[in-house]
């Protein structure tokens, strides 16, 4: 076996006529964290759920850990720790119990268990919360405890999909502390999300999702230079205002422009993007800000206002 | 793995899944449990003794004696409906569990077969309860007449199945926690009611006859009555094919249901 993790080729899921995923080719590498980006609908979590063995593919092929998912269903789920989008804990159960009874769906003993389950329960700070039940907790404990149970049986894959939707932003740092803690012990991760910040957070690759295909691949800094450049200038301007900015910037080579709402976004527009936020002096209005992956995504699903 | 293949997908973790039910009745046996162990005694005292003074049969027997096996055949049938029916609902679509469980090596069939099994281990101890309290009454009750009784236990597990899996097929189709009353009354209930265990099928007309005989729980109930009589009868085999051939079957459309609905 090579190094190659997930290996998805020309990947398709369809419902009835309709393709969730459409042709989608991608490779997870050992000891990477890997991204999946896009907007609600992109065919995120449907890629998982084929990952996950729990939807058929329809088309094209998908190996996890060298397996053909649809021969080695069995195998490759024991080789996955999967986190669902939904807390689905099991409620009936107090968190320790969840986890022992997790641990022998897998067919770990309680000699082998025990151990493994007092370690995650301290690596997600929720030693103390052992004997408690799970409708007690805090959502952003129940996700951490929905990680920690995916861990138990020693995956070589750890699989998430959208692990912080829902969490204030002080239990989603603390996900994020955690995955990052994961990641430098060697735990190979591919995540879905929909937060470009948290897919720059964490992703040493990732693949941009809209409507069931791949954008773009790469490294998230890497792609953010290529697609968004430097700097974005973001302007809220009157219709006539922009006119002239947009006539001042269109002979930039390589400029790009996009709208999306009631905001424009100016892409690679260089020192005259600087001189417009400048000259307009209220940052409400002319905003000069680092490129991110939003940007990227804006970009290549855009219309392109200029052409 | 397709919604319509035959050959069930089955292995060890429908155990587990057993026992992660268990696990569950371990912790919540003073709530779930004791409460349920009075009914059977209440119906014993209202209907056998109460109505019962007033009920004469064709066969001269006490009507509390005729009652005797319907209880054994009923009140095990309602606890595969509330695990398998109720229970499986709120696993499926109120908690997550099933997707849970699905996402280990343990696999769709594993978790309805698991199902089932726990279903009919609730519906045993219940049937296995109402015969010990039976025979305890016996002495002034008469509800035991031989001790063929005994086999009522070991034969239970094919209505317990049966009743398990019909009842996963309804929460396999359910779109919504409310759609259960249909269940409960457009089924459950008539069985409950007609099923042959509050009055005797030979005296009523034979359109009755017949349509009695296509309820499931009727052929429990006959197969009891035979065995806590100590009157077995040819018939039996008949009522015992047709728990066969109607547990097969509905095993395969729980299956075949829950796949549908938890693979896509």
């Amino acid at each position: 076996m090579n190094d190659l993790v997930i290996e998805a080729e020309s990947l398709v899921k369809r419902y009835g006529a309709f393709p969730a995923v459409d042709g989608i080719s991608f490779t997870v590498r050992e000891n990477e964290c890997f991204g999946v980006l896009g907007p609600n609908g992109a065919g995120k979590s449907t890629t998982i759920k084929m990952v996950a063995c729990s939807s058929p593919v329809s088309a094209g092929s998908l190996r996890v850990a060298g397996l053909d998912v649809r021969t080695h269903a069995r195998e490759v789920k024991r080789r996955l720790g999967l986190v669902p989008q939904e807390d689905n804990l099991d409620e009936d159960l107090p968190v320790r119990k969840n986890l022992e009874v997790y641990a022998r769906y897998y067919g770990l003993s309680a000699r082998v268990a025990g151990p493994r389950i007092d370690e995650v329960l301290e690596l997600f700070q929720l030693t103390e919360k052992a004997g408690a039940k799970i409708d007690d907790l805090s959502g952003g404990m129940k996700r951490r405890l929905v990680i920690a149970r995916a861990l138990v049986h020693e995956p070589s894959i750890l699989v998430l999909d959208e692990p912080t939707t829902g969490l204030d932003p002080q239990a989603r740092h603390l996900v994020w502390q955690k995955l990052r803690l994961l990641k430098t012990r060697g735990v190979t991760m591919l995540l879905t999300t929909h937060y470009m910040d948290e897919a720059a957070h964490l992703c040493d690759r990732l693949v941009i999702m809209h409507r069931g295909k791949v954008l773009c691949e790469g490294n998230p800094h890497a792609l953010i230079a290529e697609h968004a450049g430097e700097r974005v200038l973001e302007l809220r301007l009157s219709p006539e205002e922009l006119v002239s900015l947009l006539s001042e910037v269109r002979n930039i080579p390589g400029v790009a422009v996009e709208e999306v709402e009631d905001i424009v976004y100016v892409f690679g527009a260089g020192p005259t993007a600087e001189r417009i936020a400048l000259a307009v002096g209220n940052p409400s209005r002319a905003f000069l800000r680092p490129g991110n992956l939003e940007d990227v995504f804006l970009r290549l699903t855009g219309r392109g206002l200029l052409d | 793995m397709t919604a319509f293949a035959t050959t069930p997908d089955i292995s060890i973790g429908a155990y587990r899944v057993w026992q992660r039910n268990r696990d569950v009745l371990l912790q919540l046996w003073k709530s779930e449990f004791v409460a349920q162990l009075v009914e059977p005694v209440f119906v014993i005292l209202a209907l056998g003794l109460g109505l019962g003074q007033f009920v004469k049969l064709g066969s001269g027997q006490e009507y509390v004696a005729f009652l005797g096996p319907g209880l054994l055949a009923m009140f095990p049938m309602f606890a595969c409906v509330f695990e398998c029916a109720w229970g499986s609902y709120v696993k499926l679509e109120m908690q997550g569990t099933y997707r849970a469980v699905i996402a280990t090596p343990v696999s769709v069939d594993d978790v309805i077969t698991g199902e089932i099994l726990w279903g009919t281990t609730r519906s045993l101890i219940n049937a296995t309860y109402i015969l010990i309290v039976a025979t305890a009454l016996t002495p002034w009750l008469h509800m035991v007449e031989s001790p063929l009784a005994i086999l009522v236990v070991p034969v239970a597990v094919i209505p317990g199945l049966l009743f398990s899996a019909i009842s996963i097929c309804f929460a396999s189709v359910a779109r919504a926690m409310s759609q259960f009353s249909y269940f409960f009354n457009l089924i459950v209930n008539p069985m409950f009611w007609f099923g042959g265990a509050f009055f005797p099928f030979d005296e009523l007309p034979r359109w009755a006859q017949i349509a009695g005989w296509f309820i499931p729980l009727t052929h429990a109930v006959n197969l009891y009555r035979g065995f806590i009589n100590g009157h077995l009868h040819a018939s039996m085999f008949a009522d015992l094919a047709f728990l066969l051939v109607a547990t097969a079957f509905f095993y395969w459309l729980a299956l075949y249901g829950m796949r549908k609905r938890l693979i896509a």
